[in-house]
């Protein structure tokens, strides 16, 4: 069996027992990446020299017997929003093209500093603003289980090349599930950590109040031993909180032996009913009769709020990043378009951003100053935030009875590239479940439930926790996880990047 | 809103400017005065750049200050500890709770096209500073003072006008990106009247003085550390209304300020008199003439949509430490000046003239390093004065320390020489040529006591004007100024004149 099938602990074994070195490794999965990615364009720049040298520098530390991590030459993805220094960090965006960022992101350097060769960087929506990967403006990325469909979005780069094994573990980021939708699509396993936990320095920022990285994996293990290396306190991100990022591989390693008695769990009242597709549901209510079997207390909790988060979100949101994306101006990096003539600064701004936006930005930047403007400031953002003060009041309320809630992480499976894009409002229901945690800042998980009876492709089921709370997610989706696993007889893998040498 | 803006250039070019008086009969003036003040932090507002005046352009930069994509802002404490001790220090309230805004608009010298910067909810509010103008108090009202960082600075190359439009090309030094602001915003200050120009150069005298009394600023008007924009407006006379206001930017120096206000005044109502109506608008100064002419016209276009800044966690100090701020507030320095005049025993005149000469502090050094008040008031006033004055630097610039003043002094005192002597003994300071004493020795300045010396020198005098010696010995003592003046000539300055004068009495009375 090839090294590309194995999870990343078990690559991070190998490498520790003197099984493999990180150069065969990170070769493994360039040489996958090199024979797949013209198919699913996951990833927008593959490092080949790069992750080569870090591999071949770690395994010069293994031989050494001084390791910098557990994860130690074990390779990996980033998602092109955060910062790489020397490798080219686009966001999707045309606007970016070409720009090769002078420093690293917090977690780019925390990735470094544990060792970890870098693969390359992964393909978004433009600035992460989608819910299919068809908004990049380097065309999108396709669902290893079927071509012709979406992988989720934003995240679908780092999805996609997690599920067809270009890679163990990949970063994605979260801003209204921008990692768990995916993770749904392509049955992979994705966490949205506590606000504050893992650094957003540099991440290039979609909605600062709700973005947050964290890590995209094939199991919850993987998952909590990369969330454990990017997340504690940075001094670089005043909004970091200073909690240290533990107990989360201990959490992953206790759930997965299948115990939850006494775990109580609640099914959110307001993310069920017709937007829901019934092959979809059937998958849930699998998951919450194994959660039931092993122990856990399911009871049905309302956040009655829940309801207007997607309208709240779809303010805060444009309001926010109508602001951050005011600097791509082309005056000091990026793409740069010069009209004819002596045009001045204002035109030269003006026609770059033109050229370099793309519809969806477009249409985001114009919500988001206008809801902005005075006059309107109260009626929108200012009234979108008590909408947010409410969720989390709801958030708060629930969590007095239960431990964790519990939902299906997306409404559908993957749909075919192309239904969705002259249709925003219904490419934003993707984000239905996903988007209260966001406004919340409380932890979310998504694990795989199976596939669709009807069409065979996956489904995933989201956790959420309270703030700082992420460990319970790891204790409930391990334990899921590995019924799941015992149930299907193996993970479950799209037909066209099954192992050959097993099948 | 094209004929308007052509009108309003149209009569700009020519503005009809009422005599200050005739304006006073009509009217009521309202002045609102909002200052910036560059903090001297060791680093910048939100993040961990140098500060330092005079780098190499785009030197001290780095992804935050030069907003590159994913950095983020890190709120300065050194600099919110400084807002915070300046608004004490203008018996402000302190916010328990505040944030910082984003102000959104588009500028080549804005490196996120948005400040960073307070707005409705300011570090410090509801304060006031007392200024004095001829023996009257005027209490102005401080509305807030609150944090905001510093953009890039454009030097727009090419063009007459030295403004963006026009020019060939800009050059941005993004050094001055992110350097923390105090930003000061006075009420409308009304009821001034006649003493509205003088009000104001007062009440920014007043507000530098605090500023650099606090140690946080170097709050240098010429070097862009203390910005003042002057708002005014002019209402019926007796009407109590506040009229519309232009707001002219960027007078940087006291007296610019009264002159800012008084040219502002007699446009406005040569506007209102004509039955016109002031536009709303930004204007700037005019240094050479005194003049304010039209920048951008503020209209309700012009929308910044402020919003909470999202990256940065709210600042909320603890009465703790308000309180420890309270206790390091240095002596306020309208008591300060009170106190001193009655130690130094300076007159109400000198005392003035003293403060607007900028040489209190210099004054109280020198006393403190060991003469009379009369003696370090004397030098700072005269000598010092001039030489700054003829070499155009700031009196404290002079290169004379005060306790190379309490050395002249005292060579003067001990009667090795004169008040003559010591002006090229200060030639001798200016030109780096040592200590007093060495320079003395140096240059030869000494005063000659010795008796022979002085004895042929008072002989060869008498000699060559008889007609005087002939007065003396018929009993006019006044006459012998004249011989001692010819003796001090002969010996160039450096005879003791008391000693002269002597021998010249012993000879003829």
């Amino acid at each position: 069996m090839s090294w590309i099938r194995k999870t990343a602990a078990e690559q991070a074994d190998a490498l520790a027992a003197g099984e493999v070195t990180s150069v065969e490794l990170v070769q493994a999965h360039l040489d996958q990446i090199a024979a797949t990615n013209g198919d699913l364009n996951a990833f927008l720049h593959v490092d080949v020299p790069g992750a080569l040298a870090q591999a071949a520098a770690s395994d010069e530390r293994r031989s050494a017997g001084s390791p910098l991590h557990a994860l130690d030459g074990v390779p990996i993805a980033i998602k092109d929003v955060l910062t790489t220094e020397g490798l080219p960090t686009t966001a999707g965006s045309r606007i970016l093209e070409g720009w090769i960022p002078p420093y690293d992101g917090t977690v780019t350097a925390r990735i470094k500093a544990a060792g970890l060769p870098i693969l390359g960087k992964t393909n978004m929506d433009e600035f992460a603003m989608g819910s299919s990967t068809e908004n990049s403006a380097y065309g999108p990325t396709r669902n290893p289980w079927d071509h012709d469909r979406i992988p989720g979005g934003s995240g679908g780069g780092s999805a996609a090349a997690v599920a067809a094994f270009q890679a163990p573990l990949a970063i994605g980021s979260d801003t209204g599930g921008s990692i768990r939708q995916p993770g749904a699509m392509t049955g992979t396993v994705g966490v949205k950590p506590t606000y504050g936990s893992v650094s957003r320095y540099g991440v290039i920022a979609l909605a600062n109040s709700l973005d947050q990285l964290g890590p995209v994996t094939r199991t919850v293990l993987d998952s909590a031993l990369l969330h454990e290396l990017i997340g504690g306190h940075d001094p670089k991100d005043s909004t970091s909180v200073p909690t240290p990022v533990t107990g989360l591989i201990e959490a992953a390693r206790e759930g997965a032996k299948g115990d939850l008695s006494g775990l109580r769990v609640g099914v959110v009242k307001e993310l069920q009913g017709d937007a829901w597709a019934p092959d979809v549901v059937e998958r849930f209510e699998e998951s919450v009769d194994i959660l039931k079997k092993l122990g856990a207390d399911v009871v049905e909790v309302s956040l009655p709020s829940f309801v207007h988060a997607m309208a709240a979100y779809y303010l805060i949101l444009p309001a926010e990043c109508s602001s951050n994306l005011a600097k791509f101006d082309a005056m000091r990096y990026g793409r740069r378009v010069t009209p004819e003539g002596s045009p001045s600064a204002e035109e030269v701004m003006k026609v770059s951003r033109d050229a370099g936006f793309g519809d969806e930005v477009k249409r985001r930047i114009i919500i988001g100053t206008y809801a902005l403007s005075s006059g309107y400031y109260d009626a929108y953002y200012g009234q979108a935030q008590k909408i947010r003060t409410l969720i989390i009041e709801d958030f708060r309320r629930a969590f007095e009875s239960v431990d964790v809630l519990v939902s299906p992480t997306a409404p559908t499976t993957a749909f075919p590239i192309g239904e969705k894009v002259d249709d925003p409002l219904s490419m934003y229901l993707q984000d239905l479940a996903t988007i209260p945690a966001n406004l919340a800042g409380v932890p979310g998980i998504s694990v795989p439930s199976g596939t669709s009876r009807e069409d065979g492709l996956p489904t995933g089921v989201q956790f959420l926790a309270p703030v700082l709370e992420d460990a319970r997610l790891y204790r409930v989706g391990a334990a899921l996880e590995a019924a799941l696993l015992e149930q299907w007889g193996g993970p479950i893998v799209p037909a066209a990047y099954q192992s050959k040498e097993s099948s | 809103m094209t004929e308007a803006k052509l009108a309003g250039s149209a009569s700009d070019r020519r503005p009809t400017l009422i005599d200050f008086d005739t304006v006073l009969e009509s009217f009521d003036p309202a002045m609102g005065l909002e200052v910036h003040v560059e903090l001297n932090t060791a680093t910048k507002m939100f993040c961990g750049c140098p500060t330092g005046f005079g780098a190499a352009p785009n030197t001290q930069v780095c992804p935050t200050c030069l907003g590159l994509p994913g950095a983020m802002p890190v709120v300065n404490g050194k600099a919110v500890e400084s807002a915070m001790r300046i608004g004490l220090a203008l018996n402000c309230e302190i916010a328990e709770w505040c944030r910082f805004a984003r102000k959104n608009y588009f500028y080549p010298d804005m490196p996120k096209n948005f400040q960073t910067s307070q707005y409705d909810e300011p570090i410090a509010f509801d304060g006031y500073l007392d200024v004095d103008v001829d023996g009257e108090t005027f209490r102005i009202e401080i509305e807030r003072a609150h944090m905001e960082e510093d953009t890039g600075k454009a030097t727009h190359v090419g063009g007459t006008t030295g403004r963006i439009h026009g020019a060939d090309y800009s050059l941005i030094d993004y050094n001055r990106a992110g350097i923390p602001l105090i930003e000061i915003v006075t009420r409308p200050i009304m009821g001034a009247g006649e003493k509205a120009p003088l009000v104001a150069k007062a009440y920014v005298s007043a507000l530098r003085d605090l500023v650099k009394a606090l140690g946080v600023s170097d709050v240098r008007m010429d070097q862009g550390s203390m910005r003042c924009d002057v708002n005014l407006s002019l209402a019926p006379k007796g009407s109590g209304a506040l009229g519309t206001r232009s707001e002219t930017k960027n007078v940087n120096s006291l007296r610019s300020v009264e002159r800012a206000v008084r040219y502002e005044m007699s446009r406005h109502a040569g506007i209102l008199l004509a039955g016109g109506k002031v536009l709303q608008e930004t204007r700037h100064f005019h240094e050479d003439d005194g003049s304010t002419s039209p920048g951008r016209e503020k209209s309700d276009a012009e929308d910044y949509r402020y919003f909470p800044e999202p990256d940065l966690v709210p600042v909320a100090p603890s009465r703790e430490w308000v309180e420890e701020l309270r206790g390091t507030l240095p002596e306020p320095p309208a008591g300060r000046r009170t106190r001193l005049q009655a130690e130094f025993g300076f007159s109400d005149l000198e005392m003035r003239d003293v403060v607007a000469a900028g040489a209190l502090d210099l004054i109280a050094e020198t006393v403190e390093a060991g003469t009379t008040p009369q003696a370090a008031r004397k030098w700072w006033m005269s000598e010092l004065a001039r030489r700054a004055n003829d070499t155009g630097v700031a009196l404290d610039e002079v290169g004379v320390t005060p306790a190379q003043i309490v050395e002249v002094q005292r060579l003067i005192d001990d009667k090795t020489i004169n008040d003559k002597l010591a002006r090229q003994v200060f030639e001798g300071l200016y030109a780096g040529e040592g200590t007093p004493a060495e320079i003395v020795a140096a240059r030869g300045l000494a005063v000659v006591s010795d008796d022979g010396a002085l004895t042929a020198a008072v002989d060869a005098a008498i000699e060559a004007q008889p007609a005087v010696a002939e007065k003396i010995r018929g009993g006019n003592h006044a006459a012998a100024g004249a011989l001692i003046g010819a003796v001090m000539k002969a010996m160039g300055g450096q005879a003791n004149a008391a000693r002269v004068r002597e021998i010249i009495m012993e000879k003829l009375a």
